[in-house]
């Protein structure tokens, strides 16, 4: 009985899985998904479960995975504790992030495009240039950013920030959009040049509209990296009020009472808006950031 | 690409010049010409390119000039260059009984994060190539890491490894793994040895969608026809999705290093607190130069130092990965 009861089930499952993978190896594989999910889930599960903590609940010695009372109001308080002014800190991070974002492609979008339509002498020097650039990072130059800076007297101001992540991810935008627009055909141009448009209305109302999703990708990484910028900033944004969330939040490690209920709900309002944006361009991390593109 | 290769592919641009038409000797004047409109094509260039030069000179090339510079100044703790001093900070630096420790910790460091990260990554790639119910909401999961801050991460592990408070502790001693709650955080060794695992646990997205773009160029027939002759599981990912994957590792391997080398806030996040340079990183020693004691010259000279090493690793980087070759 039991035998004629298994077969057609099996038959059954068989035709929802892909290629005949059979159902034991199948239930392995989800087993094991979610062991993979499970850790990278459960660091950022501490931090929420914290952050509705109550102040005696997060310090207390006998520590709670759960929280017993759902302390919601976490998420009004925290923005006025002393250790840091936490909404000039985030409207630092928005104004750093939005700004060097646009100014990156304000910039890179028109060299990404000429590099990838003219061939124009010099045009592999500037490529082997973003190249080199886009391995560089803000951390190795710090003192030298922060020397220039003060020199001309923009240190400790968001304009220095702005420039700072703007210069640094610069090359990755100018590499990622040149990519795709080397994928448009160069007919399409030439068409719309004898049509009597000029080159910044072929970028713009032909070629833009095909290399949206190069641009949102660069957008997306360019955004990210801002927003999360420590080094440079630990060192060039002295004053609280300055400093975007991710230095003010060391400030709480190392206090006589560290609030870490609120360091966390802080965190989970930070991350949760990148998180959404890198899921948007999950499909073209796999896909388009190929060799050599990917920082 | 060997270095005569890159210097030529420079020199020449991909569009033909005039001396492609097997005439070798061309007249003097045509060839003024072609420099005339060499000159005017590069000015037509400027508006386009200019802007993003201007950026990349004045805030990346720039700042490693001034470094250099300060690298043989001494500065004051106020700022005040006092003048050159030739090369005293670096003699200071060398005469710095730690730094042998602090070169040989960030060797280990390096090395065993980005070790431990693409093995881990090569197995997690495989898994998440193959197809299962919820896949993709595993791959959403990982991805998790690499958008949050670093420094949020860490602070949560830090959290996680107090003394008396921390869930960590608590979960080791549920599960039985230690007896009493230990401060993981106070002791140089222990605080470098999780910070290592922090490390690996923010570079695995990168580097397995580094690994998964690049097993989504196995091409799946080579795959059946080994399965049709009989080779094994191992066999056929040895001899043929490992040769596939070279591209991707080294892009990997490569970006990682250079990603773990400047990484500053895990240690500093993890270690700052503790007395002396037990758990220190030439990173992590560039900012204490500059923030605890100081001493911007000094750091400028160590800066200097990592900037060559960066550059080394660019270098190979140029060499192996061959970015240019598509252009």
């Amino acid at each position: 009985m039991t035998v004629i009861e298994q077969a057609p089930i099996r038959a059954r499952r068989r035709r929802f899985t892909a290629d005949q993978v059979p159902l034991r190896t199948m239930l392995l594989r989800m087993l094991a998904g979610a062991v993979v999910l499970a850790i990278f889930v459960i660091p950022y599960l501490i931090m929420f479960f914290g952050s509705v903590k109550s102040k005696s609940e997060i310090r207390s010695v006998n520590p709670t995975y759960f929280p017993t009372a759902w302390r919601w109001e976490n998420y009004l308080t925290m923005w006025s504790t002393p250790e840091t002014p936490l909404v000039q800190n985030l409207v630092s991070t928005i104004i750093i992030a939005v700004f060097a974002t646009l100014l990156v492609l304000l910039v890179a979008l028109p060299a990404a495009y000429y590099t990838a339509r003219a061939h124009f002498p010099g045009r592999m020097v500037f490529m082997f240039l973003v190249i080199v650039t886009q391995m560089l990072q803000p951390a190795v130059l710090t003192s030298g950013l922060f020397r220039q800076f003060s020199f001309f007297g923009i240190s400790d101001t968001w304009l220095a920030m702005i420039l700072i992540n703007a210069a640094f991810n610069l090359s990755f935008a100018v590499w990622i959009m040149h990519s795709f627009f080397a994928g448009v055909p160069k007919e399409i141009d030439e068409a719309a040049q004898i049509d009597g448009a000029g080159r910044l209305a072929v970028l713009f109302r032909i070629n833009l509209p095909l290399v949206w999703p190069g641009i949102v990708t660069a957008i997306v990484f360019t955004f990210v990296a801002c927003w999360n910028e420590f080094a440079a900033s630990l060192v060039i944004m002295s004053t609280a009020g300055n400093q975007p969330l991710a230095v003010a939040l060391t400030k709480f490690v190392g206090q006589y009472e560290t609030s870490w209920h609120y360091v966390f709900g802080v965190s989970v309002v930070a991350i949760i808006p990148v998180v959404v944006l890198f899921m948007l361009i999950e499909k073209r991390l796999i896909g388009g950031l190929t060799a050599g593109s990917v920082k | 690409m060997t270095p005569d290769d890159m210097t030529q592919s420079i020199d020449e641009p991909p569009v033909p010049t005039g001396a492609a038409n097997g005439r070798p000797r061309a007249g003097v004047v045509r060839a003024r010409a072609a420099a005339g409109t060499r000159l005017t094509d590069l000015f037509s260039a400027l508006p386009w390119i200019g802007p993003a030069l201007i950026l990349i000179f004045g805030v990346v090339l720039f700042p490693a000039v001034v470094m250099i510079y300060n690298s043989t100044r001494d500065i004051s703790l106020s700022g005040i260059d006092k003048g050159s001093v030739g090369f005293e900070n670096y003699e200071t630096l060398f005469a710095f009984a730690p730094l042998g420790g602090i070169m040989v910790r960030t060797v280990i460091w390096v090395f065993a994060v980005v070790t431990i990260a693409v093995l881990a990554s090569l197995a997690l790639a495989q898994f998440l190539n193959k197809a299962f119910p919820g896949r993709q909401i595993v791959r959403m999961a990982v991805l998790i890491p690499w958008a949050a801050s670093v420094v949020m991460t860490t602070l949560v592990v830090y959290y996680g490894l107090e003394g008396y408070i921390g869930i960590i502790n608590k979960f080791l001693v549920d599960i039985n793994l230690i007896d009493a709650p230990y401060g993981w955080t106070k002791n140089a060794t222990s605080a470098f040895v999780w910070s290592i695992g922090i490390a690996v646990f923010v570079s695995l997205p990168f580097t397995t969608y580094t690994i998964l773009a690049g097993l989504a160029t196995v091409p799946a027939d080579v795959l059946e026809a080994a399965k049709m002759d009989g080779a094994g599981r191992i066999r056929t990912y040895v001899a043929i999705v490992l040769p596939q994957l070279r591209g991707a590792l080294s892009v990997a391997v490569l970006i990682n290093i250079i990603n773990v080398f400047n990484s500053l806030p895990i240690l500093k996040i993890m270690t700052g607190s503790i007395p002396g340079y037990d758990a220190d990183t030439v990173m992590t020693m560039i900012f204490k130069y500059i923030q605890n004691e100081h001493k911007i010259d000094v750091a400028s000279a160590l800066s200097v130092i990592a900037f060559l090493i960066v550059v080394v690793i660019v270098a190979i980087y140029v060499k192996l990965v061959k970015p240019m070759k598509e252009l």
